[in-house]
């Protein structure tokens, strides 16, 4: 568990970050997201103390960080910039194993631990490991980037605009990965964003920020239902409102008995979407099945009342 | 072989002929001297005379690389920032100093023979190598410091591991520069008595014999020339490496 207490940064009287207060829970995402100059970037960077803050302090697992050497306590949280920082002149394998290094595992046991990550990866370790990160393209060296991070099995992750960089489809393979590795690695991970779909999409919590504090912290659904601010309300793009709602929803959760025709859909496809086949098919229902087992179906009728009781 | 290495490969058996079998050279170099008097330099043997004038260099410009390369590691430190216009300083007045200057004002402290040149020769490398070892040091990319620091890299561990090695092909262009420049100039270093190939050109000046200056001018460049080729040859293997990262950055 993260906690960050009252933290403030102060930069020449004004407060970029100004008394923040937040848990994260272990095993969780938390998205911090907020325009430039919100101050979410400088409130990650105080949690590996990359800035030192004004006041406040954090606590990982009921520690203060400032109880430990900086260089130590980054060693044990892993780091992610925007553009990757891969370092040029290592392999993908030195890169990967930079942490372990530092931290004095043995050889074999960090070549392990970089093929293990590299297969996580889907990146076949025989043949990315001794290549260099400019032989790499975009979307490869910023796996490479969360796998550095990863490498040490950090009690937390920090991500600062980890695919800013990346084109939006490998992007939202990008995000789909993270999701995915979070879930079998129990990772706690805090991701700062400035794209309030991708917070929406990626988080257990939001938190967002503007002018320094910290406007509304909560399940994407609390978010969007219930805006704490007219910022915030902004942030979740009103008219837009139901429809991101209805893709924090999996059909599972609104399926009914009965049949209907055409191409049958997964039980873990959005409400959105099976909103957005609906039209595209010009039908009022949709056939659910997992793979050739059949659950029952999706009707218009009842997208529509769980978009009007959720509003 | 490609063009430019058969230029490399007649240049090198070139040279080596000019310092291990000199009088094969007698017939090239005969016009060029007075009737009747020495084609060849035989007063010492070109051999050691190069050996002793490359080594002078070499020490020189190490010395020269310590010194700059540190003092650059230094001022670009946050604590060490107030120090660069004073370093700049220094370095610049090793420059703009002629090193036949100095040699003069270094013979009554230092005595005749090898340490004036040696002294000359080192406040005239600093500059190119202080100068390009700032430009490495502070041009390094900045997503790349940052991770280095967010890993937990310490300061001590980000200098030897990422900063130096990043900067490195810059530095060595200004040890390059250097190198190329201390070889021709530790010829000077003759007319206080060092032992350099400036020895075989001062000879011909004070005789007459365009022979002599022609032998140590020509074994002198292409000291400098092949020098310069093989530091631009490293210098390029290494920045093949790192510059690859911006191309592939785009793809």
């Amino acid at each position: 568990m993260i906690e960050i207490d009252e933290i403030t940064k102060l930069y020449e009287g004004t407060a970029a970050v100004d008394h923040v207060s937040m848990t994260v829970e272990t095993g969780t995402i938390t998205v911090i997201v907020g325009t430039s100059g919100s101050g979410k970037t400088t409130l990650l960077r105080m949690i590996n103390r990359l800035i030192e803050p004004s006041s406040g302090e954090v606590r990982i697992n009921g520690e203060a960080t400032s109880a430990l050497a900086k260089h130590e306590l980054r060693r044990r949280i892993g780091y992610v910039i925007q553009g990757d920082g891969l370092f040029p002149h290592y392999t993908i394998a030195g890169n990967i194993g930079a942490v372990p290094k530092l931290l004095g595992w043995t050889k074999d046991k960090t070549r392990a631990r970089v093929d293990e990550l590299l297969d996580l990866f889907s990146m076949e370790p025989a043949q990315f490991r001794d290549r260099y990160p400019a032989e790499l393209s975009g979307g490869q060296q910023q796996r490479v980037g969360v796998a550095r991070a990863l490498a040490s099995r950090p009690d937390l992750l920090l991500m600062d605009e980890p695919f800013g960089a990346l084109d939006p489809i490998i992007r939202a393979r990008a995000q789909a990965d993270l999701r995915h590795i979070q879930r079998q690695l129990g990772s706690t991970i805090v991701l700062v964003t400035h794209d309030m779909e991708e917070a929406i999409h990626l988080g257990d919590r939001v938190a967002v920020m503007d002018g320094g504090k910290l406007l509304q912290h909560g399940t994407p659904a609390e978010i969007i239902a219930a805006p704490a601010t007219d910022f915030v309300a902004q942030m979740v793009g009103g008219v837009d409102r139901p429809l991101r709602l209805l893709s924090l929803i999996p059909v599972s959760e609104a399926l009914e008995d009965g049949t209907a025709d055409g191409e049958p859909i997964a039980p873990d496809t959005s409400l959105r979407d099976a909103l957005s086949l609906c039209l595209w098919r010009g039908v009022e229902a949709l056939p659910v099945a997992d793979g050739d087992t059949p659950l029952g179906r999706v009707t218009l009728a009842t997208i529509r009342a769980r978009a009007a009781e959720l509003a | 072989m490609s063009r430019s290495g058969m230029i490399r490969a007649a240049c090198v058996a070139l040279l080596l002929a000019l310092v291990l079998r000199p009088h094969w050279f007698t017939p090239v170099f005969a016009p060029f001297a007075p009737a009747g008097g020495p084609v060849i330099y035989e007063r010492a043997s070109i051999l050691s005379l190069s050996l002793s004038h490359l080594g002078l260099v070499a020490l020189a410009s190490g010395l020269a690389t310590l010194v700059a390369v540190g003092l650059a590691i230094l001022v670009t430190r946050p604590a060490g920032a107030a120090f660069l216009p004073l370093s700049r300083t220094i370095t610049n007045i090793g420059q703009t100093f002629p090193p036949v200057a100095v040699l003069a004002l270094a013979v009554p402290a230092l005595g005749f023979g090898a340490g004036p040149t040696l002294v000359a020769l080192f406040l005239y490398g600093l500059l190119p190598i202080f100068e390009t070892a700032i430009a490495g040091l502070s041009t390094l990319p900045p997503a790349t410091m940052e991770a280095a620091r967010g890993i937990g890299l310490t300061r001590w561990q980000r200098l030897i591991r990422v900063e130096l090695p990043l900067a490195l092909p810059v530095i060595l262009t200004g040890i390059r520069l250097s190198v190329v420049i201390a070889i021709g100039t530790a010829t000077v270093g003759s007319t206080v008595a060092a032992r350099t190939l400036g020895e075989v050109i001062i000879a011909g000046l004070l005789t007459s014999n365009t022979a002599f200056v022609l032998q140590g001018g020509v074994i002198v460049g292409l000291f400098a020339v092949l020098v310069y080729d093989a530091l631009s040859l490293l210098e390029t293997a290494l920045t093949r490496r790192l510059g690859r990262q911006s191309a592939g950055a785009e793809a």
